[in-house]
């Protein structure tokens, strides 16, 4: 008898595929939220299978928090080049520049809450009716009751408590003036899987994910990446480490994780071995235990 | 398809053959499903350290005897704070054999809107039952909408063996208390299990304390069960989602109706029909960006060219011509309502259906069940909040549908109030 199964990997790539076109077809303006991490180099991948031969019938949109790592701007700029996509970037320096956000003060100061105003003006300029994003339910626990279609009210809120019901694969995209959705094609993916299927269609990532040698300096248990704009306490040493990133988010709160890690096989093992979430090497997530709660609430990613 | 046997050489765990098993767990309050998920989650090994550390540290300000396992499952402030669950959460976890995703839906507030929500997707459902209480109300719900939503397997957990004894009795009892009232229900697939999530009896590891017990494990059943056939392969129907036209000058003339296929095969060179239309032509190609398909089945998302140049768009469904939907406009439905205002007689609502958009008018209510005894209560057609009715709906325009026994995809749809733009009904078409 012939066999008619899917493994995990192709139905996944199969729902995202079928939640992407869905956001074509429902929504008039819709945006791909896009930080050179490797969730959102996914998301995007999926976009390109499932308009293929086309083109990707949506803009990327990048909230550029201006402590980027160098590497994901060139990620980022050569891959939107390759796919023929256009690219808007939408700046937290300019919102703090025109007072629309004041920057934390502080050692600890991280622009990564500052991404919500710049993110809700920029929706709003160009009225955009949906913005996808690659988060995923296995990453937090506030995500794991998220929607793929999530509605937000016409100030960019989440109102967790009070969610459409999504049945089957049948997904309502209706909204009045003003409000727009959030849409996650890849909510059903866990990190192994991103990893797998990474390597299962040979997707380009930028080289922070492997192993390499970087300036880093210890702080609160963690290993943080040092740029010029890192204002050290006077016990932080910088030192030259072997490293690589999980995730990769703010500079200035993204986590790296020592490693060997050359190729993708062995991150792979890496994760297969590893005893801690991915966003545990997060400090914007540890600030409180409903931290990304809170942070969703405002309109955060 | 045909990439997959090349990638063998990349897959040294055995990670790139594994199937995908959706589950959701019902159960009612205090009968350890938060628990059970919990072990599951610590034996499968997926819980992580920080996550232990979190959970470990709020046990011990509460004051806890032992780490609340339940912790891990209730995602929001305000289900922390009371400790309930409000929202359907989804769970992942592995094993070398399958991936899972839990649907844990809660086991009272909005419950059978939620329990219906996580329903909708599952191949499976897990139903706890406490050994000292046995079949009660709450577990004839849950079996009623497990057939309802025609869930292909049902796995009844006889949990907290523990507190029984581990004895033969009571877990016998459940079985046949539970047999008794399913012989009334549409579930073609039902296994017992004695447990003790508390434990760990017989959830993934067998329990020394039941030799009476010959059966397998929770987690055997959930790595072996047999979903191969739960989709429908025979009553071929691909509802066009999306009309692909690159118009570039390589693909200039291109038109590629991109869409998930809902049942069925279909193969290059299938004689084929499309909706509303009528008209026939053949599957030219079924494509994708990583090459040609050689034949598309549930649940893959293709694209596929046809030989003619039809007026085709999305809301249309091509269908084998030896094998098409019913169209109609006026069909029963069995409706699980989810709006907070009662449905309306006569009243308008948008309705989904596959990729098909129209409005309905419900016409009349045929029966409300009470889902307790499974009777059919003629004289009220007082259609409230978690009520499930039979009701006729007239739409604006001809579905192509199945009835929901023969297909999950073609026989569901949902009732979106236009008023609030809210999704306030599930429907399964009779």
């Amino acid at each position: 008898m012939e066999s008619y199964k899917l493994t995990h990997l192709r139905e996944l790539e199969s729902e995202s595929m079928y939640v992407l076109r869905e956001v074509a077809a429902q929504f008039e303006n819709p945006v791909l939220l896009f930080s050179g991490g490797k969730d959102s180099i996914l998301v995007t991948h999926l976009a390109r299978k499932a308009f293929w031969p086309a083109k990707i019938p949506f803009p990327l949109m990048h909230i550029d928090t201006g402590h980027n790592f160098a590497e994901t701007i060139e990620f980022r700029d050569a891959l939107v080049e390759k796919i023929g996509a256009r690219l808007i970037v939408a700046s937290v320096q300019e919102s703090i520049d025109k007072g629309r956000v004041v920057e934390e003060k502080g050692v600890n100061a991280s622009r990564n809450a500052l991404q919500i105003t710049p993110l809700l003006d920029a929706i709003e300029e160009h009225k955009f009716d949906c913005a996808m994003g690659g988060a995923r339910r296995d990453e937090e626990k506030a995500r794991a009751k998220e929607r793929f279609f999530s509605h937000r009210d016409d100030f960019g809120q989440w109102d967790p408590k009070n969610q459409r019901p999504e049945l089957w694969n049948i997904f309502n995209g209706k909204k009045n003036m003003g409000e727009h959705f959030r849409v996650f094609p890849i909510s059903n993916w866990t990190e192994m899987d991103v990893w797998q299927y990474i390597l299962l269609e040979d997707i380009e990532i930028p080289n922070l994910y492997f192993t390499h040698m970087r300036k880093c300096f210890e702080r609160d248990g963690m290993l943080l990446a040092y740029a010029d704009f890192m204002q050290l306490k006077d016990s932080e040493q910088v030192t030259e480490r072997q490293v690589r990133f999980r995730t990769i988010g703010d500079l200035t709160c993204t986590g790296a994780t020592l490693s060997n890690a050359s190729t993708l096989e062995d991150i792979i093992d890496e994760v297969a071995s590893t005893r801690v979430t991915e966003r545990g090497g997060r400090s914007d997530d540890k600030r409180s235990e409903a931290a990304m709660e809170d942070r969703k609430k405002q309109g955060y990613f | 398809m045909t990439q997959e046997h090349t990638m063998d050489k990349y897959d040294s765990k055995g990670y790139l053959d594994m199937e995908l098993l959706r589950f959701t767990t019902a159960g009612s309050v205090d009968d350890g499903k938060s628990t059970l998920i919990g072990r599951l989650l610590y034996d499968s090994k997926s819980i992580f350290e920080d996550q232990m550390e979190a959970i470990k540290a709020i046990s011990d300000r509460k004051g806890d005897e032992h780490v609340n396992l339940a912790l891990l499952t209730d995602g929001l402030r305000a289900e922390r704070e009371q400790g309930i669950t409000i929202d359907v959460a989804y769970r992942y976890f592995a094993t070398p054999k399958r991936k899972f995703i839990i649907a844990d839906t809660p086991g009272h507030i909005q419950y059978t809107r939620n329990m219906v929500t996580g329903a909708s997707t599952a191949n499976l459902a897990i139903i706890l039952v406490d050994a000292r209480h046995g079949v009660i109300e709450q577990t004839k719900r849950h079996a009623y909408i497990a057939s309802l939503l025609q869930i292909p397997h049902v796995v009844v957990c006889v949990n907290k063996m523990d507190l029984e004894g581990f004895g033969e009795k009571s877990y016998e009892k459940v079985r046949k208390d539970f047999e008794d009232f399913s012989a009334k229900l549409d579930i073609k697939d039902v296994r017992f299990v004695p447990i003790s999530a508390l434990l760990g009896d017989n959830v993934v590891d067998r329990s020394k304390n039941m030799d009476w017990y010959q059966g397998p494990t929770l987690m055997h059943i959930l790595e072996t069960v047999h979903i191969g056939s739960d989709q429908n392969h025979i009553d071929s129907r691909f509802p066009v989602q999306y009309v692909i036209r690159p118009m570039t000058t390589e693909y200039h003339d291109y038109r590629g109706y991109a869409g998930r296929v809902a049942g069925g095969i279909f193969r290059a060179g299938d004689a084929v029909s499309v909706l509303p239309s009528g008209f026939t032509s053949r599957i030219k190609s079924i494509d994708s960006m990583n090459g040609p398909i050689e034949k598309a089945f549930p649940p893959m998302s293709v694209t596929m060219t046809l030989e003619d140049d039809i007026d085709i768009s999305r809301g249309d469904m091509i269908v084998k011509v030896n094998n098409q939907p019913e169209q109609k406009q006026e069909f029963d439905v069995m409706i699980c309502w989810m709006g907070d205002r009662p449905m309306q007689i006569g009243g308008k609502y948008a309705l989904k259906h596959t990729s098909r958009d129209a409005r309905c008018i419900i016409k009349e209510v045929k029966y409300k069940l009470n889902i307790n005894t499974l009777q059919k209560i003629e004289d009220d057609s007082n259609i409230g909040l978690n009520d499930i009715a039979r009701i006729t709906i007239r739409t604006t325009v001809p579905m192509f549908i199945d009835g929901y026994r023969k297909n999950r995809n073609t026989g569901s749809l949902i009732l979106i109030d236009e008023a609030t733009n809210n999704t306030v009904g599930a429907g399964m078409i009779v």
